[in-house]
């Protein structure tokens, strides 16, 4: 079991306050991932959760039991850091065997836990080596089986694959999001990457200066942002977000087109422009248009491979239903 | 550096003919101690007999039969070592409570700790020597050993603190998260991971208990007195002694100078706190 639910939760350091009254419900199983620019207050949420800072004011339950007050190592969660925060004077084995020391498991119980992680996690040849001797995803794996071993209510991950190059952190990505679909235990993760968040949640949640600004699943988000905020942070590339006369017309202040939902015409287009750069993918094309008069660059995805190249005027559709409108506050209006 | 790396031949034979000057100075004084602690109090005083002289094993045969340095030399050890390890228990909890759990208060508290040392001794001594008379703690192990912790704490929370922080703060937390608590925390984690530094701080800690003079001297008469006390006892006014004094100082620095040889590399390290890697 792993339900965790947040009431009217606030931290402040100091005098500054990150995060504002806020309300949260994790369900049991879920695998919720907490985005936002960077420095917006993810850690600081997650390490709440996880006792490692003192609320300021507010509750925190897990499984309906109120654990404000408890101290992390009692709170039955596991964390993975983000700079992986191996024990470095011990080796992988009893990096991973520390929990279950700590909770009195038999050892034999250790042995057997601990084969069954390294085999998941490709660790097998490397359990009596010091963290030091790994790579970094190596390490990685190390922390995660440290984390796995002692079955937990619910698994804390705070930027876990920020540290790995690019090729490591998709193959993590993977495992990560398989393992949870192994165990279904409850993960909470964090991460400033929206194409993370949207490849791996079942439930966003997206953070702005310590105000949740919606919660939903990726497709939900994708969707129907329910403010230019959201609007602007999911997806890739960027929405399009157009003000002025064009925004009017469809009453509203502000109108966002995703560049997905922008068709390039041969004529009739209802926005001309001129390509500024063209990214020829193979299976798409992203156009950058300039003079458009809308706004100073709109992203316009193609599919497959269009041959237009720099300077060749464009004639652009953008399909009607797909347009998302937005009131001066911002707020997505229906 | 650039030019030293390039002269480098003559840049290091330089510079180990520095340091063996420099190393030369500041052991004369000890070579001139054990020296004179093999000559008589009559040679002692004698030109002549600077260098060339006839060996004599009297000053320190006399030291053994007719000053019972062994209990000197038993309650050094006892007070030193209780003392240091009695440091080490309240120093590495508060160290560590300061390292990972800082409050607003933490910078303050530690300039605190460190002014504590600005206090001239003196100030204090008649207090002192009148509280503990009349609390009956006077000249007793339990007294020297807790004045030679509490003068010594200050210094050493500060360098376990300065290497308490080198230690990641999310090393710490995953301990935490993986289910230890404090005490657990502290013996699994913190003390093996900063062994080094503990031990160079316990070394320290250590030598500056034995070396203790002004305290030691004037709060204790014979039951706790240390080899501190001893060498002042041997003080003669009319500076007649010299041969004596010398063999009695000998063989109060001299298990210090042994136990400093042995553990050179955890001292420079302590002392410098971590800089030299
Ligand atoms: N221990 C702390 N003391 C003071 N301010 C902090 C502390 N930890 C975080 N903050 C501040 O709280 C805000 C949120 O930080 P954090 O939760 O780490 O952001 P994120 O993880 O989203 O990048 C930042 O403005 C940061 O400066
Ligand atoms: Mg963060």
């Amino acid at each position: 079991m792993g339900r965790i639910v947040l009431e009217n939760v606030t931290k402040s350091f100091g005098e500054t306050q990150v995060i504002p009254p806020l309300n949260l419900e994790i369900d049991d199983g879920e695998f919720a991932v907490f985005v936002g620019p960077s420095g917006c207050g993810k850690s600081t949420l997650l390490r709440l959760i996880a006792g490692l800072e003192d609320t300021t004011s507010g509750r925190i339950l897990i499984d309906d039991a109120d654990v404000t007050e408890v101290s992390p190592s009692k709170r039955g969660l596991s964390m993975v850091f983000q700079t992986y925060a191996l024990y470095p004077h011990m080796t992988v084995r009893k990096n991973i065997a520390f929990p279950m020391r700590m909770a009195g498991l038999s050892e034999e119980e250790q042995e057997k836990r601990i084969m069954t992680a390294a085999e998941s996690l490709n660790l097998v040849d490397y359990l009596d080596r010091k963290p030091g001797q790994l790579s970094g995803g190596q390490r990685q794996r190390v922390a995660i089986g440290r984390a796995i071993v002692r079955d937990p209510s619910a698994f804390l991950f705070d930027e876990p694959l920020s540290n790995l190059d690019a090729a490591l952190r998709v193959g993590m990505r993977l495992e990560i999001t398989e393992m949870h679909e192994r165990m279904q235990t409850t993960m909470i993760y964090v991460t400033h990457d929206q194409v993370e968040a949207m490849t791996m949640a079942n439930k966003i949640v997206v953070l702005r200066a310590g105000v949740i600004e919606q919660v939903g699943s990726p497709l939900e988000l994708y969707r129907a942002p329910q403010n230019l905020f959201v609007a602007g942070f999911i997806g890739s590339p960027k929405m399009n977000l157009i003000d002025g006369p064009q925004a009017q017309k469809h009453g509203a202040t502000t109108i966002g087109v995703r560049p997905e939902h922008i068709d390039v015409v041969e004529s009739g287009g209802a926005w001309t422009g001129t390509v500024g750069v063209a990214e020829h993918l193979g299976s798409d094309t992203f156009f950058y248009v300039h003079g458009t008069g809308l706004a100073e660059t709109l992203t316009v995805r193609a599919i497959g491979d269009v041959s237009l190249k720099h300077g060749d005027p464009i004639q652009l559709a953008p399909r009607a239903t797909e347009i998302h409108r937005f009131d001066a506050d911002g707020l997505r209006l229906p | 550096m650039a030019i030293v790396a390039q002269n480098s031949k003559y840049g290091k034979a330089g510079r180990t003919i520095l340091a063996w000057g420099v190393g030369l100075l500041f052991f004369f004084p000890i070579f001139w101690l054990v020296l004179t602690s093999f000559k008589t109090d009559a040679d002692a005083v004698k030109p002549e007999f600077l260098f060339f002289f006839t060996p004599t094993l009297e000053n320190y045969l006399n030291m053994t039969e007719n000053y019972d340095y062994w209990r000197f030399a038993t309650n050094s050890v006892i007070t030193s070592v209780f003392a240091t390890l009695f440091t080490l228990a309240v120093g590495i909890p508060c160290a560590y409570a300061m390292a990972f759990n800082p409050s607003r208060g933490t910078k303050d508290i530690l300039m605190w700790m460190l002014s504590t040392k600005m206090l001239p001794a003196a100030a204090v001594l008649y207090p002192m020597t009148f509280l503990t008379k009349s609390m009956g703690l006077f000249d007793t192990h339990f007294l020297v050993i807790m004045v030679l912790s509490l003068i010594n704490l200050p210094i050493v929370v500060w360098m376990l603190f300065t290497y308490f922080k080198e230690i990641p703060k999310e090393i710490i937390e995953a301990g935490q998260m993986d289910g230890v608590n404090t005490l657990g925390e502290i013996r699994e984690i913190l003390i093996p991971l900063a062994w080094g530094g503990i031990a160079s701080t316990a070394l320290l800690c250590f030598i500056f208990c034995w070396n203790e003079a002004y305290w030691t001297v004037r709060l204790t008469t014979t039951e706790a007195a240390t080899l501190s006390k001893l060498i002042e006892g041997n003080r003669a006014p009319e500076g007649l002694f010299f041969g004596r004094l010398s063999a009695v100082s000998a063989a109060a620095v001299g298990p210090i100078v042994v136990l400093g040889w042995f553990c050179q590399k955890q001292l420079v390290q302590g002392l410098t706190f971590g800089a030299v890697k």
